[in-house]
């Protein structure tokens, strides 16, 4: 199915381009996000987007601050990431000095990741039936994240934005009762997850709607810096954590999901695919992680970042992560960039949602899931 | 006195006596009778939104795994009641640079229709506000009325967002109107009758969903679907799709207006599912097997009205249960799947239906 055909009448003189403005206050845009809509009847003729609504000039803010206060900046970027945002960070800062992590606390940053990425795409799955028209999947979502959050909340006391991975290794060691609550959820979550799939996955709209809409050709995704899922599924079997392992993940047995169409369906079942991996490297990182043992390296009181530039990324649920560090022997780095996996991401959404409806904005910007502060930082 | 409440049509004869003799002037009793019809019906209607409205919130509820409404009143069913009063209460916001007058008629075009088709549904035996030989006929010109209100809320509004919620109604309820006018076509051939009352008596032997040979099972179908998308309810309610045009038509509407609209809406589900209960499962009628004597009668002994109100409410129920589980379909989709496969469907089971009927054929003859 390609996408319906554009209106090519020719234009009566008192014509005038129908522009709706969808956001920054609008149920599906996920945040403020501003989109100018041209249509023609329900069809969409162009599309921009405006960012900035919640610029909070976190690369600029990093400039005033340590490198292990920028951990809870990053936390404020991809909020559904809080995890794998530290991690990387994390990592940026430890190449810069030089700081090794210890055993447990890599495993304990894999497991929370995952973690994290499982609860970010449950919240995804549940926002993307909403955005379809379904109300019931959103409660459904919320249900399963509840309980990760609540082992993440015994971790370190915070839900959302944890700040829990930081320089180092982790802030503290988890409690007692944590990889038994974790083995339990991976446990009542891997049949959930088939319940996913016949609420939603199996309801014949749910396929109209996203079968072949908003296609992602693989050569345009990589020209666009898309990344993960949204990469993925367009064909691109490129994932961080297999392609540029980082911390323990080379231990660890679990496939990359990739779909090879590019369109909404093959972002939706990705997404599914890497919730179950998710689930597999949790199993294999509980069996396989030290019971005891430090989670985090002595670190001297103030962190010097060395004249020099630094870099490193993580996978998100989202795609890409990577900071930029430019040290300056200065506590405070000299300037930090940012790589945002969501606002490459919403970069190809104008030049794909040409030639679809009003309805279909809603579906293919749900299946990008873009997070409006990650794009706006 | 236990007669008095099983057969309703006493009651009506009571009042008509007692009227007479105080009143004695035969004009003035039939505008008193209809002005008590009137009043009764108003009440009806108010209590039967709250009361859809509440049940919707808990269906809802606990297809999503929570409670809903808990707090107002003893499992908060007086919620809605809370709800209607706050909404009475709050300022009737007029937005800037709209049509005043068409925007303040508009819920009243929506209410008034869903509102006096109602009057037309047989709910017991002479319990009917007004019998009129082409009743169902009269319904559904009526309850068509109401994408006026729809139109013109969304042209009045002077928003992008309702004008497209508006036209996107256009478009639906129209089409929609025809398959569940054809669909109710067939079994009408069959029962001969275009008034409720007959209607109801003609399935004295047998609801006409199974008595018309598979016909009345088809039209069934294409009913409840068609008139799913009449009332806007998912999977069709593209015409408000909050997770599009944030709230369609009735975006700028707030306070008592927007009330009016609900109500219509939920009235409106009421009223497809009184038609479907009257057309295809006999309405009022309890429910029969064959000879079975013994069971007949006990069924004889529940009420009329509690068989149709029954009958009525299960199927609300079905429509809610769609609205909690599926998603909505794109707009093109919609108007694709009305104009290539429902409406020839009915159109084909139409055709079927009124070869029957001639040759007279359906189930249990002897009617």
């Amino acid at each position: 199915m390609s996408a319906p055909t554009t209106d090519t009448k020719a234009k009566s003189p008192t014509y005038q381009d129908y522009f709706i403005n969808m956001g920054p206050q609008h149920p599906s845009t996920h945040g403020v996000l501003r989109m100018i809509v041209k249509l023609s009847g329900e069809t969409v003729l162009g599309l921009t987007p405006h960012l900035g609504y919640v610029h909070r000039g976190i690369e600029k803010m990093t400039e005033a601050q340590t490198a292990v206060q920028i951990t809870h900046l990053t936390d404020r970027l991809d909020y559904l990431s809080a995890h794998m945002n530290n991690w990387a960070w994390s990592m940026t800062v430890e190449q810069a000095l030089g700081i090794a992590v210890p055993e447990r606390a890599e495993y304990l940053r894999v497991i929370m990741s995952e973690l994290t990425r499982i609860a970010s795409h449950q919240l995804w799955w549940g926002v993307f039936g909403m955005d379809l028209g379904a109300f019931t999947p959103f409660l459904y979502g919320f249900r399963d994240r509840e309980m990760i959050n609540d082992i993440f909340e015994k971790s370190c006391g915070s839900r959302l934005t944890m700040n829990y991975i930081c320089p180092g290794g982790v802030t503290q060691d988890v409690t007692g009762e944590f990889e038994g609550e974790t083995r339990r959820f991976v446990e009542y979550f891997k049949p959930i997850i088939e319940e996913y799939e016949t609420l939603v996955s199996g309801n014949v709209i749910i396929q109209e709607r996203t079968k072949g809409v908003g296609i992602l050709p693989a050569d345009r995704a990589k020209a666009y810096g898309c990344t993960g899922p949204v990469l993925r599924a367009s064909g691109v079997d490129y994932d961080l954590r297999k392609n540029h392992p980082y911390g323990v993940y080379p231990r660890f047995d679990f496939r990359t999901a990739v779909s090879p169409e590019g369109d909404s369906w093959a972002r939706y079942i990705v997404r599914l695919e890497e919730m179950r991996q998710s689930l597999k490297i949790i199993t294999q990182a509980l069996d396989q992680m030290p019971k005891e043992g430090p989670v985090r390296t002595k670190l001297p009181p103030t962190l010097k970042i060395p004249k020099g530039r630094y870099m490193a990324r993580g996978e998100t649920a989202r795609g890409e992560i990577a900071f930029f560090l430019v040290g300056n022997d200065s506590p405070k780095p000299y300037r930090v960039k940012i790589r945002t996996p969501c606002f490459s991401n919403l970069s190809a959404f104008p030049e794909i949602i040409k030639g679809w409806r009003v309805a279909d904005i809603v579906t293919v910007l749900s299946t990008f899931d873009v997070v409006v502060p990650d794009i706006d930082r | 006195m236990n007669n008095f409440i099983y057969k309703t049509d006493s009651m009506v004869e009571w009042l008509t006596n007692w009227l007479q003799q105080h009143l004695h002037n035969p004009l003035l009793v039939e505008i008193v009778k209809m002005l008590v019809g009137a009043g009764v019906l108003a009440g009806f209607v108010s209590v039967l939104a709250m009361v859809l409205i509440y049940i919707e919130r808990k269906v809802a509820a606990h297809m999503q795994q929570r409670l809903g409404p808990m707090r107002v009143g003893p499992h908060g069913i007086f919620q809605t009641v809370a709800d209607s009063i706050k909404l009475l209460t709050k300022e009737c916001i007029t937005p800037q640079d709209v049509d005043r007058f068409v925007f303040n008629l508009a819920p009243l075009v929506c209410f008034v229709a869903a509102f006096v088709s109602l009057s037309f549904i047989p709910f017991a035996p002479r319990i009917q506000a007004v019998n009129f030989n082409v009743g169902i006929l009269f319904i559904l010109g009526i309850s068509s009325l109401g994408v006026f209100g729809i139109l013109a809320a969304g042209w009045a509004s002077n928003n992008k967002w309702s004008l497209l919620g508006a036209m996107r109604a256009g478009a639906q309820i129209i089409s929609y109107e025809l398959s569940a006018v054809l669909a109710l076509l067939a079994i009408l051939i069959f029962a001969g009758t275009l008034d409720f009352k007959e209607i109801v008596e003609s399935q004295r032997n047998g609801w006409w969903i199974w008595r018309a040979h598979g016909i009345g099972i088809v039209a069934f179908l294409i009913y409840t679907i068609a008139s799913t998308a009449e009332c806007n309810r998912t999977p069709f309610d593209i015409v408000e799709g909050e997770s599009e045009l944030t709230a369609g038509f009735h975006t700028e509407y707030s306070a008592i207006k927007f009330a009016m609209f609900f109500l219509a809406e939920f009235i409106n589900v009421f009223l497809v599912c009184a038609i479907s209960a009257t057309v295809f499962f006999g309405g009022w009628m309890p429910f029969h097997i064959g000879d079975m004597t013994a069971l007949n009668g006990i069924f004889d002994l529940v009420p009329p009205f509690v068989w149709f109100f029954g009958k009525v409410f299960a199927l609300v129920f079905v429509v809610m249960w769609f609205r909690w589980t599926f998603p909505r379909l794109r707009v093109d989709q919609l108007m694709r799947f009305e104009w290539k496969y429902l409406m020839p469907l009915a159109l084909i089971n139409l055709g079927v239906g009124a070869v029957l009927a001639a040759y007279g054929g359906f189930f249990f003859n002897k009617f």
